[in-house]
């Protein structure tokens, strides 16, 4: 019977083709809508974490106290052997050394000494190791103004708006002044290797990006770091599995103990300022969109149902005429519903799907709509593919459908037989 | 009639007079008091101020997770010109800073460079201690800047004290108001209380090791504390000061940083 019920939708265009186009239309915007509102909201959640966050963040208990502060004389002292450490326990996150710190740059005029100076934001990272993805987490060859990046040691990237402020050139020189790690003095000169435009007010008023080495040698921080950040090798932010590596991490016997206030702790993305509210807020939008897009899409492929139901009103009739229950039509009806639901899901997911990766991979360059834009979100908008890409449409695309024959087909058992060959006869 | 408007007229009079004599007297009493807060404050200015000065010192700055050393030597000029050559440790040996007229210069022979601390720097700690720039900086004379009140008296160490409470008469100045418990023989403080404009108590600085050198007394030891950080304080001691010297004038200029 399923079979024969198949042929017939397969067969008979007229019954089925209309509907199948409604319902893969359908599944493809709400794939494509769903892919991209959580691939703008994930991908700025992504900046984030490369930038300051991480998606996991180890450091002393007396330094997440204040982190904000970049209070680098509480900083992680034998980082390497933690680094290490971190790398056995979880192998599958990418653990990587970070310096924060706020410093003074003040560039020097003909006689070294002081012809304007600003106060900085900077990140120091692993910019010289061939394994190194931090250049990568930093977009920072694609940020590149003027020049290039840095191929020697005390060679820095600074904001581009910093450079046009003091008219500093790739090549210039200028000097970091701030505190070491033990409080003293920090003056370190560093020669501009070129200009960077992140896109985001807050990153481009001060910023300078260094090698780690560098930022060791400045700060007096040889051997130490001030953080060390984790990165899931998923594509967007996972909360359960940082929250389980966190729980495992801090629950180890040496450290729950540990009273040490430059004991190491980890935390996630979640646990750090604003960023919870950021991951709820996604959720909440994106569940919010997708209801919302759901829910249009179901009234429309509801009316196609009513309408389908409607068209085969004379059918039914002769079906009740011949003997058919109205049981047996009702459930047929309802499995053809499943089957056009099916087969048009399948088409729009697979349509959606191929929309999807191709932004996914290529992106939306949205950099024009973003020069005034304060907020730290990517200037390229890609579409996340997640698990739920793969069945989101099917939500829509059976469910509607079926819902749409059902309400449509109660009408069947309101026929009554003694009036039905008057009704065919019209 | 005109017997009862007379009699009120007299009790008018001597009410009127009673709280003139009475207010009189209260600013009399202030005003005594705020004349021996300030012959007070001078002859503090008198102990700690001079002409000029060579001192030797070390800082010891009690951090979080370690505790450390640094020893410099200074000129001081009145309360404009001041010069300062850090001998130790060896980070941060040769690193000199000059004072002129309300203008800090830093030089460092690590990166050849002078570089000019202004603005919200001059609140920054120097060297991770509890001293601000612009406490290093602040040479005024105590009775210049602030106005000031006795508001008890007390034992502090075993010292009679007079307790002070001075308010800034001028702008330009870290603390608003400062509470000073002041040695009642010798005119030094033993206890300094910094407060903002706010109320808000930003540092304390306790005064050890009174001294008599040369013809004043003078705390050879002070232990600041940023009460808005963490941390044990610093510990400021004076080893060598003489007063009143002759200073090369070229000490005091830009070519000395190098």
């Amino acid at each position: 019977m399923k079979r024969f019920l198949l042929k017939g939708v397969i067969k008979d265009k007229g019954r089925s083709l209309l509907p199948i186009i409604v319902v893969a239309t359908g599944t493809m915007l709400t794939v494509v809508m769903y892919s991209w509102l959580t691939g703008i909201m994930g991908d700025s959640i992504r900046m984030n974490a490369n930038f300051n966050t991480g998606e996991l963040k180890v450091m002393t208990k007396a330094y997440a106290a204040d982190a904000d502060q970049f209070p680098n004389d509480l900083a992680i002292l034998d980082a390497d052997n933690l680094l290490t450490e971190l790398k056995a326990f979880e192998p599958g996150v990418d653990w990587v050394k970070r310096i924060r710190f706020g410093a003074l740059a003040d560039f020097p005029d003909a006689n070294g000494e002081t012809r304007g100076q600003a106060p900085a934001i900077g990140w120091a990272v692993d910019l010289f190791s061939k394994e190194s993805k931090e250049a990568g987490r930093f977009n920072l060859q694609e940020s590149i103004v003027k020049g290039g990046m840095p191929a020697n040691a005390g060679e820095v990237l600074i904001s581009d708006e910093l450079a046009r402020r003091f008219d500093i050139k790739p090549g210039d020189t200028f000097t970091l002044f701030g505190s070491t790690m033990d409080g003293g003095f920090a003056f370190y000169n560093l020669k501009v290797s070129g200009t960077l435009l992140f896109g985001a007010t807050g990153l481009d008023r001060g910023a300078i990006v260094m090698d780690i080495a560098d930022a060791q040698k400045a700060f007096g921080m040889e051997g130490a770091c001030s953080e060390i950040l984790g990165f899931l090798p998923d594509t967007y932010f996972n909360s359960e599995k940082a929250l389980a590596i966190k729980t495992r991490f801090n629950s180890q016997p040496t450290l729950a103990q540990n009273e040490d206030e430059f004991a190491p702790v980890m935390i996630t993305l979640r646990d750090q300022a604003g960023m919870a509210e950021m991951v709820d807020y996604t959720d909440f939008v994106s569940g919010l969109m997708v209801f919302i897009f759901v829910s249009a899409m179901a009234i429309v492929l509801w009316n196609g149902g009513l309408l389908g139901a409607l068209r085969r009103y004379s059918e039914f009739g002769i079906r009740l005429a011949m003997g058919e229950s109205k049981g047996h039509i009702y459930k047929t009806l309802l499995f053809e519903a499943l089957l056009i639901g099916t087969i048009g899901s399948i088409f729009g997911t697979v349509i959606g799907y191929s929309i999807v990766l191709y932004i996914n991979i290529h992106g939306v360059d949205m950099s024009g709509m973003m020069q005034n834009s304060t907020m730290v979100m990517p200037s390229v908008m890609r579409t996340a593919i997640t698990p739920t890409t793969y069945y989101i449409g099917f939500i829509p695309g059976i469910f509607s459908v079926i819902l749409g024959n059902a309400l449509a087909g109660i009408g069947i058992y309101k026929r009554e037989t003694a009036r039905l060959f008057n009704e065919l006869e019209v | 009639m005109n017997s009862k408007l007379r009699r009120y007229k007299v009790c008018l009079c001597q009410n009127v007079l009673t709280a003139l004599l009475i207010g009189a007297t209260t600013l009399y009493a202030a005003e005594a008091s705020s004349q021996d807060g300030k012959s007070i404050l001078r002859k503090i200015d008198e102990n700690l101020s001079s002409r000029n000065q060579i001192a030797e010192s070390s800082m010891t700055i009690h951090g979080r997770r370690s505790s450390r050393t640094i020893t410099a030597k200074s000129w001081t000029e009145g309360d404009q010109k001041s010069f300062t050559e850090y001998l130790s440790p060896a980070s941060e040996a040769g690193t000199k800073m000059l004072k002129l007229r309300g203008q800090l210069w830093i030089y460092t022979p690590a990166a050849d460079r002078t570089i000019q601390i202004s603005g919200h720097l001059l609140r920054q700690s120097v060297m991770g201690s509890d001293l601000s720039y612009e406490d290093m900086m602040d040479d005024r004379k105590l009775s210049d800047v602030y106005d000031v009140n006795i508001t008890g008296r007390d034992t502090l160490d075993s010292r009679d004290v007079i307790i002070l409470e001075l308010t800034a008469n001028v702008n330009d100045i870290a603390y608003y108001r400062q509470k000073m418990w002041v040695d009642s023989e010798r005119y030094i403080p033993l206890k300094q209380e910094m407060y903002a404009k706010s109320g808000q108590l930003l540092k304390r600085a306790e005064m050890k090791n009174i001294k008599r050198v040369e013809n004043r007394w003078y705390p050879s030891l002070v232990i600041y504390k940023d009460m808005l950080k963490e941390g044990k304080g610093t510990e400021f001691r004076t080893n060598t000061i003489s007063f009143d010297q002759q200073i090369p004038e070229h000490i005091f200029s830009k070519a000395s940083l190098r």
